[in-house]
């Protein structure tokens, strides 16, 4: 029996999904409620200069790199599973897309937060 | 029978393969009261209605695994499924999904047992043992952490249950795997490396898509799909530690 390569993908999906599980509900709140809307935090706190020198940090770089990464990881895997349960299974041409999108979201993200130089 | 019976219709999915090209649904009205099983339901058919009708039982009381069919869709064993609860509509009762037919409501088991014989089940001791070193002493902890995979009865609900047994037939499945995991993890068993080279693979743990329905279904209370998952993250940690790990390697 060959040894799965699964175990990659599902450590994505895994670490996607405890994210999501953690932050994403409070992210939407804060980026999407909160702010907007100017209760606990000031309406500027996203504004571009705040969201400039948060990205120029490495802390900042890593962690909106994870949530962007991680959280496509996890959808990949899911849509992917999902479409297999549904009967759907063009196998290669679905992870291509599925698997190829999150990989391309993860280079394009984490070349773009390289570019924001200090 | 009593004065007060009630008549149900019971449809059974026929296949008769020296007359019928595909299996047909024929219907049969039977006379029960409140406290017969859909097994005895069929036995009432056997015995007064149609002799011609097939179907596997034995023990009547949920514990050799023999009567799962499909009961209005759903994998139930018929033993443990009573028609009072199909009442005053009727049931259609039909071989397990995902197997192959052999005849009426008998499945080909031939695969599931085939399976079942792969993956070892049955301790493998770590070294051997002699006599005289005494029996092998468990702790309550310890035999908790097998005990409800080793309920199984081998009753294949699971397998009609799960869909990506239907979908792909060498995925070992929810109940073999559960096994395979109550040998792994019994303190007493050192066979962990030879059965996971199984179930490390796709066919293994991640032919699983975590659809949980396995769960749901059987009747003994075994839960599949908690024992996949638990090796899923055991075989994920093998997978990016086998080459630090000494003998975590494998194939
Ligand atoms: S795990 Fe449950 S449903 Fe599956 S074969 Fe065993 S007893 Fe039947
Ligand atoms: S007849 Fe034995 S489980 Fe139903």
């Amino acid at each position: 029996m060959k040894r799965s390569n699964e175990p990659i993908f599902w450590s994505l999906f895994g670490a996607g999904g405890m994210l999501a599980a953690l932050i994403g509900p409070a992210l939407v709140f804060i980026t999407g409620i909160a702010v907007p809307f100017g209760f606990v935090f000031s309406p500027d706190t996203m504004s571009y200069a705040h969201m400039l020198a948060f990205s120029q940090s490495w802390a900042g770089k890593v962690f909106v790199l994870a949530v962007i990464a991680l959280f496509l990881w996890h959808a990949a895997h899911r849509i992917h599973i999902l479409l297999h349960d549904f009967g759907v299974h063009a196998v290669t041409a679905v992870r291509v897309l599925c698997y190829g999108g999150a990989f391309a979201g993860t280079v394009i993200a984490a070349y773009t937060l390289l570019m924001i130089k200090a | 029978m009593a004065e007060n019976e009630k008549i149900i219709e019971i449809e059974v999915l026929r296949y008769r393969p020296e007359q019928d090209k595909e299996p047909v649904l024929q219907t049969y009205k039977v006379p029960f009261t409140d406290d017969m099983s859909v097994l005895q339901g069929l036995q009432y058919i056997k015995d007064y209605l149609d002799g011609t009708v097939s179907f596997r039982w034995s023990c009547r009381m949920a514990i050799c695994g023999s009567c799962g069919m499909m009961i209005d869709g759903k994998p139930k064993l018929s033993c443990k499924t009573f028609l009072r609860d199909y009442y005053p509509g009727g049931l259609r009762v039909e071989a397990l999904a995902h197997l192959p037919i052999e005849r009426d409501l008998v499945v080909d088991a031939t695969d599931f047992v085939t399976k079942l014989e792969s993956i070892k089940p049955y301790i493998i001791p770590k070294e051997p043992r002699a006599l005289e070193q005494g029996e092998y002493l468990q702790t309550p902890q310890q035999r908790d952490m097998y005990e409800q995979f080793s309920s199984c009865i081998n009753c294949m609900l699971c397998y009609a249950a799960c869909p990506q047994y239907g979908l792909n037939p060498k995925f070992t499945g929810p109940g073999i795997l559960a096994l395979m995991h109550r040998y792994n993890a019994d303190s007493r068993d050192g066979g962990q490396a030879e059965r996971n080279e199984l179930g490390y693979a796709d066919e293994g743990y991640w032919g699983c898509t975590a659809v949980g329905y396995c769960s749901e279904v059987c009747p003994k209370g075994v839960d599949p799909a908690n024992a996949i998952n638990q090796n899923k993250m055991n075989s994920a940690i093998n997978y990016f530690t086998r080459f630090v790990t000494p003998g975590g390697a494998g194939k």
